[in-house]
């Protein structure tokens, strides 16, 4: 298991894109100090930020948070990375494999882009978790993303595919949503499934709900225990919420109409 | 030739002739066992022979809610063909007419293999553009893809696709000598039931047991296969007749698996399991058919067979 520890305040973004076990399992701890992650013109490097441990293994554990890690576990194609604390934004966006585990809360876009592995924060997440960033296609793109917390606002925002587990979340939960399913044991804020062409909304509860989605009764469906066989092994209490009576929303009809909402009856 | 004897039963020492064939398998899950079995039941219905049917298909288990994707009761079927092209055209056919019209039902892929064969991504067409796909990862955590189709009762929920193997076997086969027709038919009931219990094994005939064994070709001018007069107790005494003076009805049984062990292992069972109440019932003798060895690749010698199953 190779080390960073963080020595203290960051004196500026930075940015972990390139901060991978597989990057750093054929560095040395100097050469791998010397890394660039800075964002300004001071040219910061990994060795300035961290005292860096180095075992050529495929499981990295960053010790010490910081709302500043932008893009940790960016790259991620193997192996682990775990942040004990907080990171900043753009957790894990385009990872394809591999498992990325935060202790704290993640900011923004956390799981944007991602098309594989699976994604933990144990703390809350930013608006527009597995949402897309700005003129990107799409946000996540097939990864599972587990938040343990609140999420924010417009939580899988043009959502491809995959999974978002969330204890509650903001406002424009799957807005634009293109595909995927979202889970939140708690509560939803106003206005779920803006915009959602395709793709599953399931919730406790949920703010005011548009004018372009109707219900369709309490379908006793297939698909809902598949997905609570699934949820099992990722999340207790969004698997449990999919063993009670859900009432189905189709939606938004204001577009493609083949979206859906479940909330508990 | 020289006869052994098992259990007090003369076995021919001969050998049963198999076919490389095409295998798939698919589980089908409802509310209710029965209507999982109703639907299962309609789907293999007309799967006896793959030369007159297109497809060989059989009821391979009985499923248990912990044993199936969405944690309901189901049922597993293997289907077998010539070739996996012919065999995709049957699958489909027969869960569009069978399963999906089957209130209820789910339909899963039951075999992993190297071919893919689309079950849900072709018949997703049903849904008129409102059907919709999801992924989700099994418990093993592998992503699977299944399609939602729109139905009246709801949804018909199919996985995308199934997967076919390489190695099936098709035409293990034992025949039974008996007095009259009520006694070797339980002797071949017994034997149908061991060797179903076989996983991986489908017996495709009515009740697992066949009374028109056939041979290659025939006088008549055209047919691929004709009555197995060497075994038909109204031609006994000719020459050419393969039975003894005793013998008064032949019943045959017909093993398909997805593997030639799984052939042999069922073979064996159900030869066990035949001797073994034989005498009561007055089994005369034990044979397989066979085609002179120049037609298949698989030869199940009954020789080998004599040795107990494994509990």
């Amino acid at each position: 298991m190779s080390t960073l520890r963080l020595r203290g305040d960051l004196p500026e973004r930075v940015d972990l894109l390139n901060i991978t076990p597989l990057a750093l399992s054929g560095l040395s701890e100097a050469e791998a100090g010397r890394l660039a992650i800075g964002t300004s013109r001071r040219g910061l490097t990994l060795g300035d930020a961290f005292d860096i441990s180095l075992d050529g293994s495929d499981s990295l554990v960053i010790e010490g948070g910081s709302s500043r890690l932008d893009r940790v576990g960016a790259a991620l194609s193997q192996g682990s990375i775990r942040v004990e604390g907080d990171v900043g934004q753009r957790l894990g966006e385009g990872m394809a494999a591999g498992t990325l585990t935060v202790t704290g809360s993640a900011g923004p876009y956390a799981g944007t882009g991602a098309t594989g592995g699976t994604i933990t924060v144990e703390g809350d997440a930013g608006d527009h978790a597995g949402g897309a960033v700005y003129a990107a296609k799409a946000g996540l793109d097939g990864a599972t993303l587990v938040i343990k917390g609140a999420a924010g606002d417009g939580l899988g925002d043009r959502m491809r595919r995959g999974i978002i587990l969330a204890g509650s979340a903001g406002t424009y939960a799957g807005s634009r949503m293109i595909a995927g399913t979202i889970v939140v044991s708690g509560a939803l804020g106003d206005h779920p499934g803006y915009g959602m062409r395709r793709g599953t909304l399931i919730a406790g509860s949920h703010g005011a709900l548009l004018p372009t989605f109707v219900e369709t009764g309490t379908p006793d469906l297939v698909f809902v225990r598949l997905l609570a066989q699934s949820l099992k092994r990722l999340g207790a209490a969004q698997a449990g919420l999919l063993g009670g009576t859900l009432r189905r929303y189709s939606g938004d009809l204001a577009t493609l109409g083949k979206g859906e909402l479940f909330v508990t009856a | 030739m020289s006869d052994l004897i098992l259990n007090g039963i003369k076995v021919e020492d001969t050998f049963a002739e198999a076919f490389d064939v095409a295998g798939t398998a698919i589980i089908v899950t409802n509310d209710t066992p029965k209507w999982a079995m109703i639907a299962a039941t309609v789907m293999t219905g007309f799967a006896t022979s793959v030369i007159g049917c297109g497809a060989e298909a059989g009821i391979d288990a009985e499923l248990s809610p912990e044993e199936t994707p969405d944690g309901r009761p189901g049922v597993r079927i293997l289907l077998f063909g010539f070739e996996p092209n012919g065999l995709k055209d049957q699958l489909l056919k027969r869960v569009g007419q069978c399963i999906l019209t089957c209130p209820g039902t789910a339909c899963f892929a039951g075999v992993d293999g190297p071919h893919k064969i689309k079950l849900g991504g072709a018949i997703r067409y049903f849904g008129d553009g409102f059907a919709v796909a999801k992924r989700l990862p099994d418990p093993q955590g592998k992503m699977r893809r299944y399609w939602r189709i729109p139905v009246m009762d709801g949804e018909f929920l199919c996985e995308d696709s199934t997967r076919a193997v390489d190695g099936a076997v098709g035409g293990g086969n034992l025949l039974f000598l008996g007095r009259k027709h009520a006694d070797t038919l339980i002797v071949a009931e017994i034997a149908v039931e061991a060797a179903k219990a076989v996983p991986g094994a489908i017996l495709p005939f009515p009740g697992g047991i066949v009374r028109s064994g056939s041979k290659v070709g025939g006088r008549t001018k055209g047919m691929m296969a004709s009555t197995n007069d060497a075994y038909c107790p109204t031609l006994k005494g000719r020459a050419g007749s393969a039975l003894p003076p005793e013998c008064g009805v032949v019943l045959e049984i017909v093993i398909d698996a997805l593997t030639s062990q799984g052939v042999a292992e069922s073979m064996r069972a159900a030869l066990h399991a035949a001797t073994e109440i034989g005498a009561k019932y007055g089994l005369v003798a034990v044979t397989a058919g066979n085609y002179g060895g120049n037609l298949g690749r698989h030869h199940y010698h009954l020789r080998d067979l004599l040795e107990k199953p494994a509990a």
